[in-house]
């Protein structure tokens, strides 16, 4: 079970991952050898899984992100498996989420522009198998992405 | 706008992967030196295409056995005013992301929580109590996967 000093690490280390272990344990008040025995610890009990760069894809020319949720027609028994092994395939589709509620399946998309969306939605999104309804939400703004646990 | 050639996009994909590999391995990996490798990041990091790293943690091994996302649309539009609704919304430390959104609802919510009663409590006592909160859609993830996009 982790304690106050794991939780002291977690908060620090989730805002700034990027921080080094001394420069971490300078911020939980605790010595380098105590936080770098910590952070193993965790890693080895699968806690802290790892670290990922984070794409901003608008400086790629990707200007339009579109959030689209899916209803399958769930009288096809492997209409789950086949619809997200098809939406793998699609390049412009960054997210694949499947849900218990009134939607099945979130596939966030991303398109240069409304012209180039239109297209995907058309040759890509649209003949994936199984579709029964689908809604889309256009993103306006991130107002909150940092994705932090509160441990 | 940058442009990136079939090496960036490598190293791209390969930080995705995992943030703390240095410019010396993914060198080795691509056939490059490292200070020519570290150039490229640097790069890619000035450009704000790399615009930071997240942790990847388990959230099901930390207590938080359910995230929920949330569609919400705002009440009465027009009395409400958005600032507010964000910053009472971001301020609730189980919301994770935030996304303001076009179409059936107005703000898409990733929420974590213990169980599904630490759910119902957030839920109750934090969101439906938000100013101008009117309409809300609750789908309970089952599963997530992230892809390189179109990098890939």
């Amino acid at each position: 079970m982790l304690d106050d000093v794991d939780r002291r690490i977690l908060r620090h280390f989730q805002v700034e991952p990027s921080l080094t272990t001394a420069e971490l344990a300078e911020r939980c008040r605790i010595s380098s050898g105590v936080c770098w025995r910590r952070i193993e610890k965790m890693q080895a009990a699968g806690i802290i899984e790892g670290q990922e760069a984070v794409i901003d894809w608008a400086t790629l020319g990707y200007a339009v992100e579109v959030s689209l949720r899916i209803t399958l027609d769930k009288t096809q028994a492997r209409a789950f498996d086949e619809f997200t092994a098809a939406a793998r395939e699609v390049a412009e589709v960054i997210e694949i989420q499947t849900f218990l509620g009134r939607v099945d399946v979130r596939l966030s998309v991303l398109a240069r522009d409304m012209a180039q969306y239109q297209q995907v939605y058309r040759d890509r999104i649209l003949t994936l198998p199984h579709i029964a309804d689908i809604e889309a939400l256009m993103h306006i703004a991130r107002v909150k992405r940092d994705e932090v646990l509160p441990v | 706008m940058i442009e990136l050639d079939e090496i960036d996009r490598m190293i791209l994909r390969a930080l995705v992967q995992d943030a703390t590999q240095s410019a010396g391995e993914l060198g080795r990996r691509f056939g490059l030196s490292q200070p020519a490798t570290w150039r490229r990041i640097r790069r890619l990091e000035q450009a704000g295409v790399i615009k930071g790293r997240r942790l990847r943690l388990n959230a099901g091994s930390l207590g938080f056995g359910v995230t929920v996302f949330l569609g919400i649309k705002l009440a009465r539009k027009g009395q409400v005013s958005l600032e507010d609704f964000e910053r009472a919304v971001s301020a609730i430390p189980e919301v994770q992301t935030v996304e303001h959104v076009l179409g059936l609802y107005d703000y898409r919510l990733r929420v974590v929580a213990r169980d599904i009663s630490d759910f119902e409590r957030v839920l109750r006592r934090r969101i439906m109590t938000l100013p101008g909160a009117g309409d809300v859609e609750a789908n309970v993830l089952l599963s997530e996967e992230r892809l390189p996009g179109p990098i890939g």
